[in-house]
């Protein structure tokens, strides 16, 4: 009995990884500021949000993983063979666009969270830069995964700055549990601003890839199921805090927009030095995390998509589009940031809008891939699992082209 | 105006005309039949009205940017294709293995050459009719044809040959195509072998396997030689030497378990489930599958787990004539020997020889004499960070394992070193 509990145990540490991190690397600097925000300004109101955001980031994610296990290839490569050419690198280019302006938030992430610092930005950025590019082309995918696993436990710095503020818990525990409509046109946005930046377009790319990698089988599958599961609820704890945070420490002195997450981590320095230093140390980490994360997946997804060699242990002659492809994501990324009045909030609200045509896209291939007997076996989807993820596909899709039509009208 | 080549998206939605020239439908794909011709394009499928028409190669008259002309009007409706490989539906945007450049590569497009024939191959033929043929040249991959494919339709064939000049062309000849298929059925049907691949070195086609889906890896092992496709096998990423091995057939699993080197052999098995790894082990024949077993009772880190079985012993009494006699007995182990062991009656191991010294002693040399000075070994309990570091102190080929009575037990090499410091 022991043993077979050691072995379970065994075998789930062995799978943890892929649907740990993606999930982690959801809550990047764009995911807190929009957690920030809610709390600053709503405060405790948008956190019923997170149980069904929760339940379709484990419908949406369990989907990739399960695909990624069973066939063993890359979500691109599933799209490319069955839906072609021209659709793939369509959805190709408009993932390229918004992960651009997504790495664009990170290194402005880096730049801003190690200025409370009194760090200089053109210090920073261009250090953190070079260095990202060398842990991934120099380093090896064993190595860059722990240091990815350390990463995401520093996630923590952000429950403790949570607990250390002393919120309204009987407040936050009502409103967890207590759906609040409000027919305001910022409150809806802010809703929809919450589930849009939890469910991405390029996890989905990421994570099944991961699995890949990882040689998960079918088999294991089981426990990499529970290892998604586990990872989408620990983002949303995280996301939970993070609201939490702002609504005790700035809301509740006055509800207030803000204009990054830096500036919320300064909400929090009256509550002391810790939940300060905390917050702002939880903001570089996630930075840093999604800059090494996404320029990645986006060079992997794409060469696999369109059939070009890709790897890191490929050498620069053998994969030249992909590593030209990854070093320009992270050159034009960190150098947009240094660049004095780029207009980076219009940059991210463009991001959103195509983010609101790819995502719904996404799903419905996703869906339609995991139904395919030919390519799923016994392991398609059931009929209880597609009305579910049907409905968070129209949910999600309606959500996504408002919060695009709201990003059009600001832009 | 005739082209010598085509590209398959250039045919694809050509006009197909009949004997007077009367539209008939555009042309929807085209099909190799592999068992009739493995280049030649056998027939063309038409969408016109309801149905598809099927075109067999010989009703064609000729082939150009401007349409399909056919010289017979009986054309027969399209429905079974199970002989069929057709271009569109199974090639276009699939996975094919690039035997010379040693990858899996996406099918990007289809280059054919456009071929007369005459009816019976000799120009103008016995009964004068002549006509066009397409034969498979390359498939293409690479940015050229993607362009292609992305603007195809949107403007004039010929003016996206002219605009694709500048962009470098990256094609892969159809003699070096090799198809993945995970169906065994269709590929009888579609006469798919994977004769090819065993050319490759078995280290390149364990990376080339690695590249590839869960089904397409099993079909590959499935069809290969039971000898090539263990070597292959070794080389792979351990983890998915046990998931190949499972989704096969456990008879098949074990003609390729036989083949590997016991050592090996073992670890795959230790990695799979218990039932799927008795299933395999039954289907072995007595004498592998005794020593695999032997080895499956060690645990995976200790020097039990990691040495083989493949060693040859000799009385310590015995000569150098002797041992030259038990190595000409046992020459498939001769390739990765670099010692002999000395026991005693009791089988218990007293010296280890290192072959080299048998060519410079004479015959009737005691081989007690050529042994090495200092006798170093492990027990079979020892865990894998000792053996590492004996390997390291003493500057080892290669170290016998003996057990609790000092018998000897196995043997551990050099390689298998390097495989464990590699995985860590």
């Amino acid at each position: 009995m022991l043993k077979t509990w050691r072995t379970r145990i065994m075998v789930f540490l062995a799978v943890l990884g892929p649907g740990f991190i993606t999930a982690n690397v959801d809550n990047d600097a764009g995911g807190i500021y929009t957690y920030s925000q809610a709390g600053a300004r709503w405060g405790y109101l948008s956190l019923w949000t997170l149980i069904p955001i929760t339940i379709a980031l484990i419908l949406v994610q369990e989907m990739c993983s399960r695909m990624g296990a069973v066939t063993g290839k890359g979500l691109s490569d599933l799209i490319r063979e069955e839906f072609g050419l021209r659709v793939t690198f369509t959805v190709m280019t408009l993932l390229v666009l918004v992960n651009l302006t997504n790495v664009m938030a990170n290194f402005a992430g880096i730049a801003s969270s190690l200025e409370l610092f009194h760090i200089s930005r053109y210090f920073s950025v261009p250090l953190a830069s070079v260095a990202i590019w060398f842990l991934i082309v120099k380093g090896n995918y064993k190595s860059a995964e722990k240091i990815f696993l350390f990463a995401c436990i520093l996630y923590v710095a952000y429950i403790i700055s949570g607990i250390l503020v002393k919120p309204d818990w009987t407040q936050a525990a009502i409103y967890s549990f207590k759906p609040t409509v409000m027919l305001d046109r910022d409150y809806i946005e802010m809703l929809i601003g919450l589930v849009g930046t939890t469910i991405a377009p390029w996890m989905q790319f990421y994570l099944q890839a991961a699995v890949v990698e990882k040689g998960i089988t079918a088999k294991e599958y089981i426990q990499s199921r529970v290892e998604v599961i586990f990872g989408c609820i620990v983002t949303d704890v995280v996301a939970f805090f993070i609201i939490v945070a702002c609504a005790g420490a700035i809301w509740s002195n006055g509800p207030r927009d803000i204009e990054s997450a830096a500036e919320a981590a300064k909400g929090l320095l009256p509550f002391g030095q810790y939940a300060y230093l905390l917050f702002s140390a939880g903001l570089l980490n996630a930075s840093v995390f999604a800059a090494c994360i996404l320029p990645l997946s986006t060079a992997y997804s794409v060469c696999e998509g369109l059939g070009f060699e890709s790897g890191v242990d490929k050498s620069f002659a053998e994969a030249p589009i992909f590593y030209w492809l990854y070093t320009l994501l992270i050159v034009i990324g960190a150098a947009v940031v240094l660049i004095p009045g780029f207009p980076l909030v219009r940059m991210i609200l463009f991001s959103q809008v195509i983010n609101g045509v790819l995502l719904p896209i996404v799903l419905i291939f996703m869906i339609l891939l995991a139904n395919n007997q030919r390519i799923m076996q016994e392991w398609v989807n059931s009929r209880f699992y597609n009305l579910a993820s049907w409905i968070t596909v129209v949910v999600m899709i309606g959500l996504s082209l408002a919060l695009a039509g709201i990003s059009i009208r600001s832009l | 105006m005739a082209e010598s080549v085509l590209f398959f998206t250039e045919l694809l939605g050509l006009p197909v005309l009949d004997v007077k020239g009367r539209r008939m439908g555009r042309l929807r794909d085209a099909a190799l039949v592999p068992l009739v011709h493995p280049a030649r394009i056998d027939r063309f499928l038409v969408g016109g009205g309801w149905a598809w028409l099927s075109i067999r190669y010989d009703q064609v008259a000729s082939i150009s940017l401007d349409g399909i002309r056919l010289k017979d009007e009986v054309l027969t409706p399209y429905h079974s294709d199970e002989y069929m490989l057709r271009i569109g539906r199974d090639l276009l945007d699939q996975q094919i293995i690039d035997i010379n450049g040693r990858k899996v590569v996406r099918v990007n497009d289809v280059t054919f050459e456009v071929r007369s024939a005459g009816g019976n191959g000799n120009g103008n033929g016995a009964n004068g009719h002549d006509h066009n043929c397409l034969w498979i040249l390359e498939v293409d991959v690479g940015v050229r044809s993607i362009f292609r494919r992305l603007v195809q339709g949107a403007l004039p064939p010929r003016w996206i040959r002219r605009l694709q000049r500048p962009i470098p062309p990256n094609s892969i000849r159809w003699e070096f195509c090799n198809i993945v298929e995970p169906d065994p059925q269709r590929r009888l049907r579609l006469n798919i072998s994977h004769e090819k691949l065993e050319r490759i070195h078995p280290a390149d086609l364990a990376d080339i396997v690695e590249e590839l889906g869960q089904a397409e890896r099993g079909a590959i092992f499935e069809s290969l030689d039971s000898e090539v496709a263990a070597e292959a096998l070794s080389e792979v990423d351990p983890k998915m030497q046990a998931s190949i091995l499972e989704s096969m057939e456990p008879e098949k699993a074990a003609d390729i378990v036989e083949e590997m080197s016991p050592d090996e052999a073992a670890d795959v098995l230790s990695e799979m489930e218990e039932s799927t790894s008795e299933d395999i082990l039954e289907e072995m024949e007595v004498a592998p599958e005794s020593e695999v077993r032997e080895l499956l009772e060690f645990e995976e880190d200790t020097a039990g787990g990691m040495m083989n079985t493949e060693y040859i012993t000799l009385h310590e009494g015995a000569t150098v004539e002797d041992a030259i006699t038990a190595l000409r007995g046992n020459e498939d182990q001769l390739e990765n020997l670099n010692s002999l062991f000395l026991v005693d009656s009791e089988g218990r191991l007293t010296g280890a020889v290192p072959l080299a010294r048998l060519f410079v002693a004479s015959g009737a040399t005691p081989l007690r004499q050529l042994a090495s000075e200092t006798l170093i070994s492990a027990t079979v309990t020892d865990h894998q960070d000792d053996v590492t570091e004996l390997f390291d102190k003493y500057n080892l080929l290669a170290l016998p394992v003996v057990d609790e009575e000092k018998r000897i037990a196995g043997v551990i090499t050099a390689d298998d070193i390097i495989s464990v410091l590699r995985q860590k």
